[in-house]
């Protein structure tokens, strides 16, 4: 059976498994969204969105739909990947399943725990009707199958006038109990009026076999907030990843989304800012550095609706072997948004001859009133930059890693974490394969 | 120190150097002039061995080893030496920390042990003083944002740090200002010894006037056309380089 239809079927069940109230809500979102899935089915090449990124292999494997039971593992499986060196919040999830043993979670000021406990429990109903899929509702079928079958995932709700006063991190681990398993993580993010939350999401496979991930996440800032939101992907190279990320702002916050990509398989990553208020920052922040066979598509878009508005974008990629990315950049200025402010930079390195990058750079601006550019280049290492520095002494392959994390750097400058900061570094040089001897 | 024998290189289809000689010994300045596109830099970037360039023939020693077939770093491990015309600027490295990895860099080859941090930073210190480099220079990312100047003065630190056995300064002088000129050039003359040599790659006589060359030799057209003492420095700036033509 083809994975689409067999998501189809085992919808009902998935259904029943959750004891579903069949009256609520949230039963009449899935409906539709599966609904939707099945009328859409998975985007395939034809689809111009996908022109470069093809699921085909990815959806030729049998995957287990359900997690047959509670897979356990201890903190030092997991202590790699978390970032223990700060006090902070973990949601921790083991094969989509909360694990209540290795996370700290708090409802005292805030509520950082799970979605599964908001769906289920009246007193969360407003929000969730408010809140939930409002800002995710159709926007791709993939988007719409992980609705049809959201199930758990970090539901964040941080009220007016509250600095968090640590950081948050959630992580998504799996096993590989089985030989194909298909995770679809839902997270539910409001950040209230005034407010300040600090965000870390890392999916990682702790086994051998595949993983294929279908991450949907919805942020709301709400006036004056602001949210920095860090993406680390470094999956292993039996992992994929299809993230869509969905942040709606309104007047005077500033919202942030870094994604460092340097390992999986394939990795897809949407996303889209929605301004709804005047005075609002955006900026979007990526580095990718692959190698071998992987693949990296950075898709987002912004969409200006409001007068006084900025978005700053910049995006960095490095190419080796036969890696391949992709850069689609939209950015959209309605007639109303006059006195946008608007920047998009995309740089890209390719290593060798076989490693390829699609950048796309668009541009629509319907208003007359703004300042908008877009810068995109693909170039190679320097020659005379690593020659400068052969010439002091520094071997070829540390000269070549110095190089590109110098390439990278405005990225890493940006995080305003310094542990976080400290361990992109340490992952860009383990990528790169040399030790610099000190810490950059 | 350094012996150049009829030395040959092209880049493409594009011969540069046509047969240099040249014989550097311990303890000497020499200085290379020429009118532009003579190979002046294109010497420099051999010797240090930029692998853009083919050498076709000839032969380079230092310290009697034929080098043809070591790679830049090796030749640097070496005691090589090349200040850039024009320097590369790496954003978010620090120069303490290029100048710490590019040393203990060399100290790994060499098979020394790194040399540790308080030691370090000592050296940094006393050559940045000897340069008249701002302390806060040293912790900003290597010749990003730098003017001409201070790009100059901060290829000197490194040169200072490194102790080469032989520095080549590719125009060191552009893009000085008289009283930048005079500190790097009080820079040089200080790291002078008997045991290194200096190979000074100018325009002008006006450097020479600060580190004064104890052999002055034209370049034109890949090949050395005419050597002499200092006071050749100063016929060239008199009457131009057509006479040698």
């Amino acid at each position: 059976m083809e994975l689409k239809d067999k998501l189809i079927s085992s919808f009902i069940a998935f259904e029943n498994n959750g004891n579903v109230d069949l009256d609520s809500a949230v039963h009449a979102i899935r409906t539709k969204a599966i609904q939707n899935f099945e009328a859409e089915g998975f985007p395939s090449k034809k689809d111009e969105e996908w022109k470069y990124t093809n699921l085909k292999s990815l959806l030729r494997q049998d995957y287990s739909l359900f997690n047959k039971g509670e897979n356990n593992v201890d903190y030092n499986t997991i202590k790699p990947y978390i970032i223990s060196d700060i006090d902070s919040y973990n949601l921790i999830f083991i094969d989509g399943v909360f694990n209540s043993f290795l996370s700290e979670t708090t409802h005292d000021e805030s509520d950082i725990c799970v979605l599964s406990a908001a769906l289920s429990k009246p007193k969360y109903n407003i929000l969730i009707d408010n809140y939930f899929n409002t800002v995710a509702a159709d926007k791709n079928s993939l988007s719409a199958l992980n609705t049809a079958f959201t199930n758990e995932g970090a539901y964040i709700n941080i009220p007016k006038n509250t600095i968090v006063s640590k950081p948050i991190q959630i992580l998504n681990f799996s096993t590989g109990s089985e030989k194909n398993v298909l995770i679809q993580p839902r997270n539910l993010i409001m950040v209230g009026e005034n407010s300040h939350v600090q965000i870390i999401e890392r999916h990682q496979n702790l086994s051998k076999n595949h993983t294929f991930t279908n991450a949907v996440t919805e942020i709301f800032v709400n006036k004056r907030a602001i949210v920095d939101y860090y993406k680390i992907q470094n999956d292993t190279d039996n992992s994929s990843l299809i993230d869509s990320t969905f942040v709606q702002q309104k007047q005077h916050s500033v919202a942030s989304v870094s994604t460092f990509s340097f390992g999986g398989k394939l990795t897809r990553n949407n996303l889209e800012f929605q301004h709804e208020g005047e005075h609002i920052t955006s900026n979007l922040n990526g580095i990718s550095i692959l190698n071998k066979n992987q693949h990296v598509d950075s898709h987002t878009l912004v969409e200006h609706k409001f007068p006084n508005c900025e978005s700053h974008e910049l995006y960095k990629g490095i190419y080796a072997d036969t890696s391949t990315g992709v850069f689609n950049g939209k950015v959209i200025v309605r007639q109303a948004a006059q006195k946008t402010n608007a920047f998009q930079q995309n740089n890209n390195i390719l290593m060798n001859d076989g490693a390829t990058i699609n950048a796309k750079p668009q541009l629509e601006i319907f208003a007359d009133d703004v300042k908008c550019s877009h810068g995109c280049t693909i170039g190679q290492l320097d020659e005379s930059a690593l020659f400068y520095m052969q010439s002091r002494g520094i071997p070829k392959k540390e000269a070549k890693a110095l190089l590109l994390y110098a390439f990278g750097n405005d990225v890493i400058e940006k995080i305003k974490i310094p542990q976080l900061k400290t361990i992109i570094t340490g992952l860009i040089a383990d990528k790169l394969g040399v030790n610099l001897g000190f810490d950059l | 120190m350094l012996k150049i024998e009829n030395l040959k290189a092209r880049i493409g289809d594009k011969e540069i150097l046509s047969g240099i000689n040249l014989e550097i010994k311990a303890g000497e300045v020499h200085a290379i002039m020429g009118p532009n596109g003579s190979g002046k830099s294109t010497l420099s970037a051999v010797i240090a061995g930029k692998e853009e360039y083919e050498v076709t023939d000839g032969t380079i020693f230092l310290n009697d080893e034929n080098i043809e077939d070591l790679s830049p770093e090796e030749r640097a491990h070496k005691g090589i030496f090349l200040s850039f015309q024009y320097p590369v600027e790496i954003p978010g490295v620090t120069v303490t920390n290029f100048i710490k990895t590019a040393i203990n860099e060399g100290r790994k080859a060499r098979g020394e042990a790194e040399l540790p941090a308080k030691d370090m930073l000592k050296l940094i210190r006393e050559k940045a003083d000897l340069l008249e480099m701002d302390r806060k220079f040293l912790s900003r990312s290597l010749n990003q944002g730098f003017s001409g100047g201070e790009k100059k003065r901060n290829e000197i630190f490194q040169m200072a740090m490194l102790e080469p056995k032989l520095a080549i300064l590719d125009e060191t002088d552009s893009g000085l200002d008289i009283d930048a000129l005079k500190i790097v050039a009080n820079g040089v003359n200080k790291l002078r010894n008997k045991d290194n040599a200096v190979i000074v790659i100018t325009h002008y006589q006006r450097l020479l006037d600060y580190i004064v060359p104890d052999f002055v030799h034209v370049l034109h057209n890949g090949k050395i056309v005419k050597s002499g003492g200092k006071e050749l420095a100063l016929e060239l700036e008199a009457k131009g380089y057509d006479w040698l033509k």
